[in-house]
């Protein structure tokens, strides 16, 4: 196999630096979901390159973890943003400040 | 070094994850993030490990980029096209990510991993099976439960107050 590890390591580098800075710069709540999802996306290529190249299962099998718990993470990230738009009939997040009732 | 497939995946997944952040739209950034999504199940099944890629073909861009197209959906149209940012802070977050990609980047490339190759066959799929039933099994019960209890609670959640039963059934 041609590919190195350091070749998928730089990419997982590449995509956190974008995810922070779609988390410190947007304000639309949606849009920081997808920066979210980007950063764990990063760990994910993290955990399962260096389970290949130890090579160890453990690095997949957590990766399996993390993908299914990130998929319950969004569907209630994506019903809390429902839930504020309704009462802010907004997505800005700074209009999120006071959360009651 | 890496071959041409590597690259071409890895130009994909970065683009449009930067596509996916920036595009005006919304709807274009929820499909942007789906190609985000793809790539990465694509250097999945570079790494060898198809079972993976499959997993995260079937819930990032199968459920959860759909989800999140819906969720567009719902929210008024002046605000899917409307672009909420700081413009203060743009500037600072580029600087932040450059310091976060080079600092990161030439820590790595400082260390050992540049030497890191294998000639070892793949980790096979039955071993993922074999972890997951018995050392990980508590692990994949309390995973279990924890996703019901997100569906569910999602759900709750999002359930109109204001709508009675009777309203529903029509």
């Amino acid at each position: 196999m041609s590919n190195e590890l350091i070749d998928f390591v730089l990419v997982s580098v590449a995509l956190l630096g974008i995810g922070i800075y779609g988390l410190s710069v947007k304000r639309n709540a949606i849009r920081m979901l997808f920066a979210v999802e980007i950063i764990i996306n990063a760990a994910n290529l993290n955990m399962v390159a260096f389970g290949r190249f130890l090579p160890h299962s453990g690095g997949q099998t957590l990766a399996l973890f993390s993908i299914a718990i990130a998929a319950a993470e969004v569907a209630v990230g994506l019903s809390l943003i429902i839930v504020a738009y309704r009462m802010y009939q907004n997505i800005d997040i700074a209009d999120f400040r006071s959360l009651k009732g | 070094m890496a071959d041409a497939v590597f690259l071409a995946l890895s130009v994909i997944t970065i683009g449009s994850a930067i596509a996916a952040l920036e595009l005006r739209s919304l709807i274009y950034g929820s499909i942007a993030l789906m190609g985000t999504l793809g790539g990465i199940a694509g250097l999945f099944l570079l790494l060898d490990s198809p079972f993976v890629a499959m997993f995260q073909i079937a819930v990032y861009v199968g459920s959860i980029a759909v989800l999140i197209l819906f969720t567009v959906m719902l929210v008024k149209r002046e605000l899917i096209f409307k672009k909420i940012e700081d413009k203060r802070r743009k500037f600072a977050g580029i600087g932040l990510m450059l310091v976060l990609m080079v600092g990161l980047g030439s820590v790595i490339l400082d260390s050992g991993i540049k030497s890191i190759t294998t000639d070892e066959p793949a980790v096979d799929f039955r071993d993922i099976g074999a972890d997951f039933l018995t050392y990980y099994w508590p692990a994949l019960i309390l995973m279990a439960l924890i996703l019901a209890g997100s569906v569910t609670g999602a759900l709750v959640l999002a359930r109109r107050e204001d709508v009675g039963n009777e309203q529903r059934a029509n």
